[in-house]
């Protein structure tokens, strides 16, 4: 049994609290009147920053996502305050979705290896199994956020104005108008309710089966999570595109991709089986994981690779495709995020592709733990600008920076995350004793 | 210099290995092992060197991304800049995503092809090339262990290799030249 070191605990309480203070900071400095946005702008200070400054100026020119633009210099700073009010929704929003995305790929992860059946993964069972435990408490929080801003507390989700679908008002958007069949503020929450219920219900399942397979007689429990995996994995990737859609394409009403669900899922991946390597080298160097070796590190190792190009592929794809056909109504998502976001755009392609791609590609450097960990960290930080790239562009703008909210949120979801999985892991043995491939599993040599 | 060489037939890769193992406790030299499949971890207790045909490849591959890149600079940027369907041609870096997959194929072409020519000529592998098969059956189900008599007693040998399991022994005394 695993036994929650006080270290640790104190650790991840210490981030949550600076994180929320961070967060909380974040809030109150957030502008609440064009006076205000006009202060700020003046005296340069802040987290805003003179570049942000800069960029806001001359941002008139191209308001395409300036709903509430007549024209005018009071419609600009009104803009302007829209988007710093976004940004620390936004940030929390990045923030408690990165961590989600990364239970709910262990989750995935852990499914494939039961309906696989694979032979290397039974002893790292447990650790995925605690990583999913972040799931339900993850689940909350984003359903609370999709909540607060269907009541309007936010406005980072944009199409959630009921002016835009109102064919009186002067704000009147025919786009969005035309997609409310699907994104309207009741259908959105049933959905988002159906995902998240049908996967923490096979988070449960398979999690209630492993703890009773170890003190069972027969392959009972097996077969039921075998099963379960399957069907699971069938309602995941058919959940996970329309989450993509829901939760993240969303914020940009007016642009579709076709392999935006595909894209979100390889980043996902990536990160959920990063995690779970740095989490494992983590309770192997504390001397828990006795039967994991230098092998199943170098299996892991060699997943994070792989993903690591597939989530650069599905990202070249989409990028290539709409670069080269250059249609006006698809490719302002892209022109929005190379003219404002530029260090971030392509900065993330290096740390998630070129940087592990260059060092995981040794077979003996997969074997060496500081070497995983360092490119874990590197590329989790990849995948973490790669959501911010996904939503601020959309909701906050030009008014971007990673300060105090983003920081702040980071920080505060990471204690909660590394508190709740390390708290789940000390409920279970961390050895599934009777998985039909666990002696293989111990055994795992490549 | 005629040069004597014991060779040990094994029926079963299982036994092979252990007497591969016992062979080189008793510091006799294997040759050559001589079969039919595979056999995982063979190079391991015979104590070759691990391959290094991976970082040729990996060098091939920077070659063909090379070639890829000066080409397409070469030809769609410094040669004749044409306007084609308005994409940018005035530098690499701006018309770059549509010559990536050229890159990736030919670094790909390139990394594949010269790494199987890697191979073969270092395993002097060609069309026509004669066959240097000591035993027929050793391409069926049998394993054959070539060990340099050297100056060794023949006999105690035989003896020992019998121990291991070996199910015919025989002496080659052969002419050749290396």
């Amino acid at each position: 049994m695993y036994t929650l070191p006080k270290k640790l605990k104190l650790f991840a309480i210490a981030f949550m609290v600076v994180g929320a203070i961070g967060m909380i900071a974040g809030f109150l400095s957030a502008p609440k009147t064009t006076a205000e946005v006009k202060e700020m702008m003046a005296s340069h200070h802040g987290d805003g920053h003179g570049e942000t400054v800069e960029d806001v100026s001359h941002s008139d020119s191209h308001g395409e996502v300036n709903e509430d633009a007549h024209g005018g210099e009071e419609a600009h700073y009104e803009h302007v305050l829209h988007q710093m009010q976004n940004r620390p929704w936004s940030a929390l929003y990045i923030a408690s979705f990165f961590f989600f995305m990364i239970a709910l790929g262990t989750l995935a992860f852990y499914a494939i290896q039961y309906a696989a059946q694979a032979g290397w993964s039974p002893v790292l069972f447990r650790v995925m199994e605690g990583i999913t435990a972040y799931l339900p408490v993850a689940s909350v929080i984003i359903f609370v956020l999709l909540l607060l801003s269907a009541f309007h507390v936010n406005h980072i989700f944009h199409w959630m104005d009921p002016e835009l679908v109102n064919p009186e008002s002067e704000h009147y958007d025919k786009l969005i108008a035309g997609k409310s069949g699907f994104l309207n503020v009741p259908f959105f929450l049933i959905r988002a309710a159906i995902f998240l219920l049908g996967w923490n219900l096979y988070r449960w399942i398979s999690r209630k089966n492993s703890i009773a397979d170890d003190t069972a007689e027969d392959n009972r429990y097996f077969k039921k999570n075998f099963k379960a995996s399957a069907g699971f994995l069938v309602f995941f990737i058919v959940t996970e595109s329309m989450m993509s859609w829901d939760w993240i394409m969303s914020f940009d009403p007016h642009w579709f991709s076709t392999l935006f669900g595909w894209y979100v899922f390889a980043g996902m991946m990536v990160s959920a089986i990063t995690v779970i390597a740095m989490v494992t080298i983590y309770l192997k160097s504390q001397g828990y994981l006795e039967h994991v070796n230098d092998s199943h590190i170098h299996d892991l190792a060699k997943f994070m690779f792989g993903f690591s190009i597939f989530w650069t592929y599905l990202w070249f794809s989409q990028f290539m495709l709409i670069w080269y056909a250059n249609i006006p109504e698809e490719v302002t998502y892209f022109v929005t995020r190379i003219e404002d976001y530029n260090l971030p755009f392509f900065g993330m392609l290096a740390m998630n592709f070129i940087f592990p791609v260059l060092l995981l590609m040794n077979s003996d450097y997969k074997r060496v733990n500081w070497f995983v960990i360092m490119t874990g960290i590197v590329i989790l930080a990849g995948h973490y600008i790669d959501v911010f790239n996904m939503v601020m562009p959309a909701t906050v703008g030009t008014s971007w920076y990673i300060g105090i909210p983003e920081i702040g949120s980071l920080l505060f979801f990471f204690g909660l995350f590394v508190l709740v999985v390390f708290t789940a892991l000390t409920k279970a043995p961390l050895l599934a004793k009777r998985n039909p491939f666990i002696k293989e599993s111990k055994h795992f040599h490549y | 210099m005629a040069s004597k060489v014991i060779h040990a037939i094994y029926n079963d890769d299982d036994i092979l290995m252990n007497a591969v193992k016992a062979v080189r406790n008793e510091h006799y030299h294997i040759e050559e092992v001589y079969t039919p499949f595979p056999v995982h971890g063979l190079d391991k207790a015979m104590g070759l060197a691990g391959t290094r045909i991976a970082i040729t490849s990996f060098m091939y591959g920077l070659v063909g991304l090379s070639v890829a890149i000066i080409m397409m600079n070469f030809i769609m940027i410094q040669d004749w800049p044409q306007n084609i369907g308005g994409k940018p041609s005035f530098s690499y870096i701006e018309n770059m995503p549509a010559f990536v997959p050229i890159m990736f194929e030919m670094t790909v072409f390139f990394a594949a092809h010269l790494m199987v020519i890697t191979f073969y000529m270092r395993s002097k592998l060609w069309p026509f090339k004669k066959a240097e098969n000591p035993d027929p059956r050793t391409t069926d189900d049998h394993f054959l262990m070539a060990i340099d008599a050297g100056s060794h007693d023949v006999e105690k040998i035989s003896k020992f290799l019998k121990e291991t399991g070996a199910i015919e022994i025989s002496l080659i005394e052969n002419e050749d030249d290396h």
